[in-house]
């Protein structure tokens, strides 16, 4: 029965077949107009309209950047007002990062937080002339725009940059700024660095302490620390948090931490 | 009651206004009316009918339907712009000027390319670097602008729920060495390469030694280090982006060759009273791959983006044979380029910059496996064959090695591993690109002859063109040094390069 049907069907078609072959072949984005009728028209619309919610969430990332970027600008104003080190030292502050100027002991911006998170001691306001040593920034949103602000530190010698989500490649090249001074650099758990960017570190000669434990995009680590190694033969590097197949047996911190690399990665991921 | 409800159906419409007895029964039987209403056998059968009505007016002239079987990949029949070569510069070009139409399908962009697995493209068979180190500011310019995009670059070409881009790119600096004659060059073109703000460093020779102690500074005099935004990424991630983002915007992407131009000829008398053609395409025509199918697109305007073979392309619309005689051909033709994969486990490892020495062998790190991707340009008069892409090993054992092995002695030691040739979309005027319309075509944009840069630029060129189709004039970089007009005086651009 069937297959008596699909007979009759090819045979059908085989006739619509003449007649069709004077009809204009018409395709895909062909430009004669021709009016869809109404309820095509309807879902066309419909279609357009549920693209903005794409729209909408384009916005919302734009958005993101935006903050993001504002964040990171550069603070020409404070420096207008109060010179070039204080600005360096507010966009250390604003960032929710720590510091230590140079001949001192201890860090400021650690304990002169309020509840909000925003500090009320404003003393660095009168070192007008005293530069940075030391920076950290872990943890925070800095980028390639905001390390224009620490630019002119010319005497920084240690720069943590650990759990940046926006420290990239990119960072670690405009790094040579710092050459003739940076000694310890912390760049650990931050997931955008990939070897392309490990390899502009060349440029800091005087490093003497590395730490690029658990980066996530380094695919074969054991041969990268060892490139590494032979790049900056005066440097100390660290690189824990990594399943090297050299030793198979694996403690259970550093199993902990490979969980938490996972982790992260999955956080990036869904982040971005 | 079912078939006097049905007549009744059919009445109402026919009798217009319900009548009086039916008015007086309405407010207790609104509600059951309409819902019965849909229990009528009449209904699938009237269904039916249409459906067979839709399916005699599919096949009526102005539908869609058609029983012939439709390549797909066809373009449309008219378009506004067609962009002739799907290489990086061609989906740049149509990514920015989907980037800047002022409402969304603005413009209808249709990218002819010819061979979609890029077996010949220059794209994907570069070495893939991207450097500050020109003596041109247009150049320079061109290469930030193209880093500040890179660097941005999920920012522009990441697409929605999809992987973001990573472009595998590796930041080392090239590194120029000059000899004696040629130092006073690199000087300044240092100067001009610092005052458009790229950072690039001198050093001596003994300076050299200290940075970089596996090179032999043996004639070395002066050599220059990028230290931001050079080094080399991967060519085809690079074309995929643009490729995916472009399509996610609406570009239509067609596999096809061009082989002809439907054009009109204008002719014009200038003061002296010598003839001026003037062409003005109307449509092109792409043939599809593998079949006599063709295609008429019509369209606006072509930008003519083929690379290496643009030059053959113009040729096509007869600029400066038959009846344009005194027209002035496109000087771009493909010039082979040969790149050898070595390996060399003593090599500089990941401390290894993208050595340019000024015998014009050329060296840089690929993967961390201990391989390095070398090359050389060879004479002018040595030009090899460019009817195929067979790599001249001869070349290798000649002109690449001794260099190679003279400036860096851990490459005495080595083994070939692999090697592929390539095309130049080469500029044998002044080797610089040629942007901007044709002076005998009226609606040709070029954007071609950057010999050998042409990745590299391509994000800014890219805007370059599309600012000038869409605004008619360059909004952000003035590239108007580029333009066919130098042709027309004889006045070349050079680039002073110490090679």
């Amino acid at each position: 029965m069937a297959a008596n049907m699909s007979a009759c069907l090819l045979a059908l078609h085989r006739c619509c077949q003449y007649p069709a072959l004077a009809l204009v072949a018409r395709r895909q984005w062909s430009s004669s107009p021709a009016p869809p009728p109404l309820h095509r028209r309807l879902l066309l619309f419909l279609t357009q309209q549920y693209s903005d919610i794409e729209m909408l969430i384009s916005w919302s990332s734009r958005r993101t950047r935006k903050q993001l970027h504002k964040k990171n600008v550069y603070y020409g104003y404070t420096e207008s007002f109060y010179g070039r080190d204080v600005a360096s030292a507010y966009f250390v502050l604003r960032m929710k990062g720590t510091f230590r100027y140079v001949g001192q002991s201890e860090w400021y911006g650690a304990d002169q937080r309020n509840k909000l998170g925003l500090f009320e001691d404003w003393e660095f306001l009168n070192y007008k002339e005293r530069q940075l040593e030391e920076v950290d920034l872990s943890d925070t949103e800095i980028n390639y725009t905001g390390l224009s602000n620490i630019e002119v530190q010319r005497s920084l010698k240690t720069l943590k940059v650990s759990h940046c989500p926006e420290v990239d490649d990119w960072f670690l090249e405009k790094l040579h700024i710092f050459e003739d001074t940076l000694e310890e650099l912390d760049i650990s758990h931050c997931p955008r660095i990939t070897i392309g960017g490990l390899a502009a570190l060349r440029n800091l000669k005087g490093l003497k302490r590395l730490n690029v434990s658990s980066l996530a995009k380094i695919s074969n680590p054991g041969l990268v620390i060892i490139l590494l190694e032979e790049m900056l033969p005066q440097c100390d590097i660290t690189a824990t948090g990594y399943k090297l197949d050299l030793d198979p047996v694996m403690d259970n911190e550093e199993e902990e931490e490979e969980e938490e690399m996972e982790k992260e990665k999955n956080l990036f991921q869904r982040w971005r | 009651m079912l078939p006097w409800r049905r007549l009744h159906g059919l009445l109402r419409p026919v009798l217009g206004a319900p009548s009086c007895a039916e008015l007086n029964r309405r407010p207790c039987r609104t509600s059951g009316w309409f819902s019965t209403r849909s229990l009528s056998s009449g209904k699938p059968l009237r269904r039916d009918i249409f459906k067979g009505n839709k399916k005699a007016a599919e096949a009526l002239p102005g539908s869609s339907w058609t029983p012939f079987e439709i390549n797909p990949g066809l373009p449309p029949e008219m378009s506004d712009i067609v962009i002739v070569g799907g290489g990086v510069v061609g989906w740049s070009i149509a990514y920015w000027l989907k980037k800047k139409e002022s409402r969304r399908g603005g413009v209808r962009v249709v990218v002819v390319e010819r061979d979609p697995t890029y077996s010949r493209a220059s794209t994907v068979l570069s070495a893939g670097g991207i450097r500050q180190q020109f003596s041109l500011p247009e150049n320079i310019h061109l290469s930030l602008a193209s880093a500040d995009f890179m660097r941005n670059i999920n920012e522009h070409l990441g697409v929605l729920n999809e992987d973001p881009v990573d472009l595998q790119f590796n930041h080392s600096g090239y590194l120029f060495l000059a000899s004696e004659g040629v130092a006073h060059i690199m000087e300044e073109n240092y100067k001009t390469q610092s005052d458009a703000g790229a950072k690039v460093r001198l050093l001596s020779a003994s300076q050299l030694k200290h940075k970089f102690p596996w090179i032999n500074t043996d004639g070395v005099v002066l050599a220059s280090y990028g230290l931001e935004n050079e080094g080399w990424l991967d060519p085809w991630m690079l074309l995929n982006a643009f490729r995916r983002k472009a399509l996610s915007m609406g570009v239509i992407q067609c596999h096809g060759e061009v082989t002809d131009f439907k054009y009109s000829i204008q002719v014009l008398r200038n003061a002296d009273g010598e003839e001026v053609t003037l062409k003005s395409v109307k449509s092109v025509k792409v043939q599809m791959p593998n079949s006599l199918e063709y295609q008429p697109v019509e369209c606006a305007i072509v930008v003519n983006a083929a690379g290496a073979f643009s030059g053959k392309l113009t040729e096509m619309l007869e600029v400066g044979v038959g009846y344009g005689m005194n027209e002035i051909p496109l000087p771009v033709e493909p010039r082979k380029r040969f790149v050898f994969v070595v390996h060399c486990p003593d090599g500089p490892g990941l401390d290894s910059p993208f050595l340019i020495d000024y015998s014009g062998v050329y060296f840089r790190r690929e993967g961390l496996g201990g391989n390095y991707i070398c090359g050389a340009s060879p004479e002018e008069s040595k030009e090899p064959d460019v009817g195929d892409l067979e790599v001249d090993h001869q070349f290798f054992e000649e002109n690449v090695w001794p260099s190679l092995a003279s400036r860096v002695p851990a490459f005495e030691k080595l083994k070939v591993c692999s090697s592929w040739a390539g095309f130049y979309d080469y500029n044998t005027f002044d080797q610089n690109g040629i942007i901007g319309l044709h002076p005998n075509i009226r609606n040709m944009y070029l954007a071609t002859g950057f010999s050998g840069h042409g990745l590299q630029h391509s994000p800014a060129v890219g805007r370059a063109v599309a600012e000038l189709i869409l605004n008619g004039k360059y909004q952000t970089l003035d590239l108007s040094a580029f333009s066919f007009r130098r042709i027309m005086k004889q006045e070349p651009v050079m680039e002073r390069n110490i090679v």
